[in-house]
């Protein structure tokens, strides 16, 4: 094995995002071709900040319980580590020890010992406070701007790890790497690095591979099979139906990426401007001449702080007198709220304290400020009102001082009252609780590649490794 | 021809939450050069339609993913108040229309 080792490594991407459903059937398969390891991504920013700000996962408990029980039951039976990293879609502690419970479950149910690397990412503000103050946070483009105050007011703050923990969890004899907020690609890319294979081969072969069957040439269900010797990395879909081509694999490094050749990792690029795809057979894509060049150490930061509470109220106006001088009409209505607001709420309510947005559907929602044809008017308009506050309470008041006036704010075109907007529900307010954003698009220049990032080794299922 | 008839894919996508990537791809090598060599597809062209400064656009032409691909700064960061489109995905809609000569 370990002769063979050094000639290829192999292993396997058993889908996209732990909790998207695992092949079973497929993932025996691909367990067949003796993978030297599993790997899975469990995070993104994909959905937005609230995972991050709230601290909950994206994904049911139980799709990722059946999926990383399938994983961990594959790498036990194979004898192969498994990793896995942005545990609980935000790779916060918080979202890290939700999976370490769940793995918990899993080794007790299916009487298995597990060794296990838990690695969080989640930042200690004085820490930040002092990289910042030594000038070793820089800003990425485009950057909100950060100070002492900025990293005080996030809920919660995330540095994304390159291999070089994920390694030294797997050189300390890991079965399990569960890792908080990871790169991607470092998933793939820690051991085959390890061990020696090129670094444009090893990145490469970790981004086509972490998307699961999305680099297929037609998503489907299925594992990703990804092999890398000292000069090539094949990569191959285990499913019905499913098959990568030159171009679909190539393509995969477009999506999700502002730029589809150069991509940044914490301890430099890897660059795939030359790098040629070819067709080995009808499911097999070969690929040849990626490259890495090493660059000064950097962790991504990801930062989330609280935007506020809202509520919200969904209708819709179907009256075309109105609808042809919506945004006058809505102006008005908008004036007539704060002046209700002000009237009742008094000082509580201080404008500079909370927003309305009205979200308006068959015009301008959903590109907003890009809408090339914001002239052209439908025959219905959808209304979302958004308002945001610094509690629940104010949120809720203010969305329901505004039913009032949506409902019945007059035109001059009709004589006597009217009834202008269609509430979708009773009650009208609905209130969502709290809101976040993103607050960082920087990096940390830290001084050692694994100071950023905490490992505690648990012995699931047992206090010794059953070898 | 308008490049929806022959682009196979027309795409857009947050790249991080601060960043807004737009994809074209296309079925064969004949139409991704077509698409190359009539010149409509480029930073200005790009600029005007989504009115930003073109300095701010970035073009990339990438043959061998018979792909061409934008990115620009997010007018709203995601998930910011007033952001409609979370994740990205319903901002290719004007490149649809842009004639190709």
């Amino acid at each position: 094995m370990a002769n063979e080792k050094s000639h290829q490594i192999r292993f396997i991407s058993p889908v996209g995002s732990v909790g998207g459903g695992i092949s079973g059937t497929a993932l025996d398969e691909a367990l067949a071709q003796a993978p030297h390891f599993i790997a899975c991504d469990a995070g993104t920013t994909d959905a937005g900040p609230f995972s991050l700000g709230m601290g909950t996962p994206a994904f049911p408990r139980e799709a990722v319980k059946r999926d990383l029980s399938l994983m961990l039951r594959a790498g036990r039976k194979a004898n192969i580590p498994v990793i896995v990293g942005s545990a609980g879609t935000a790779g916060g502690d918080v979202h890290v020890n939700w999976v370490l419970e769940i793995a918990r479950e899993i080794v007790a149910e299916h009487d298995l010992t597990v060794r296990t690397a838990v690695i969080y990412a989640e930042q200690d503000k004085t820490y930040l406070k002092r990289l910042l103050f030594e000038n070793r946070i820089l800003p990425l483009d485009p950057a909100p701007p950060i100070s002492d105050s900025i990293i005080d007011e996030s809920i919660r703050i995330v540095g994304m790890m390159g291999v070089e923990p994920l390694q030294q969890a797997i050189l300390d004899g890991a079965d399990f790497v569960l890792a908080g907020r990871c790169s991607d690609s470092a998933l793939f890319a820690a051991i085959p690095l390890m061990q020696g294979f090129p670094p444009g081969l090893a990145w490469h072969a970790g981004k086509v591979s972490e998307c699961g069957t999305l680099v297929c040439e037609t998503l489907g269900k299925g594992v990703i099979f990804t092999a890398i010797s000292q000069d090539e990395i094949t990569i191959r879909p285990y499913g019905p139906g499913l098959r990568c081509t030159p171009q679909s694999v190539a393509a995969h490094s477009l999506y999700e990426n502002s730029a589809p050749y150069l991509h940044r990792e914490c301890s430099g690029t890897f660059d795939l401007t030359d790098a040629t795809f070819e067709a080995i057979d009808d499911l097999t894509v070969r690929i040849r001449g990626s490259e890495f060049i090493p660059e000064p150490y950097t962790v991504k930061l990801e930062g989330a702080a609280l935007a506020g509470y809202q509520s919200i109220i969904v209708g819709g106006i179907r009256d075309p007198y109105i609808i042809r001088q919506l945004d006058k009409w809505l102006g008005s209505v908008r004036s007539y709220i704060d002046e209700s607001v002000a009237r009742v709420l008094g000082a509580e309510a201080d404008k500079s304290l909370y927003s309305l947005i009205f979200h308006t559907y068959g015009i301008n929602a959903v590109m907003g400020s890009l809408e090339p044809d914001p002239n052209h008017l439908p025959h219905e308009v959808g209304i979302v009102l958004e308002a945001t506050a610094a509690t629940q309470e104010m949120a809720h008041k203010l969305a329901q001082l505004s039913r009032q006036p949506l409902l019945h704010y007059p035109i001059k075109e009709w004589a006597g009252s009217i009834t202008a907007f269609a509430c979708l529900h009773n009650p009208a307010v609905i209130d969502r609780g709290p809101v976040y954003r993103f607050n960082l698009n920087h990096v940390a220049v830290p001084s050692t590649p694994v100071e950023m990032f905490r490992t505690h080794f648990v012995e699931l299922g047992g206090s010794r490794r059953s070898s | 021809m308008i490049l929806a008839e022959i682009a196979n894919l027309i795409r857009s996508k947050n790249a991080g939450p601060f960043t807004l990537t737009f994809d074209i791809m296309f079925a064969d090598l004949e139409s991704y050069r077509r698409v190359k060599d009539s010149g409509a597809l480029n930073p200005a062209a790009f600029a005007r339609l989504y009115r930003c400064p073109v300095e701010k656009v970035r073009f990339f032409e990438c043959e061998n993913a018979l792909a061409f691909k934008f990115s620009i700064p997010r007018p709203l960061t995601q998930g910011e108040l007033g952001d409609g489109d979370t994740h990205g995905g319903q901002q290719f809609v004007p490149l649809m229309e842009l004639e190709i000569p």
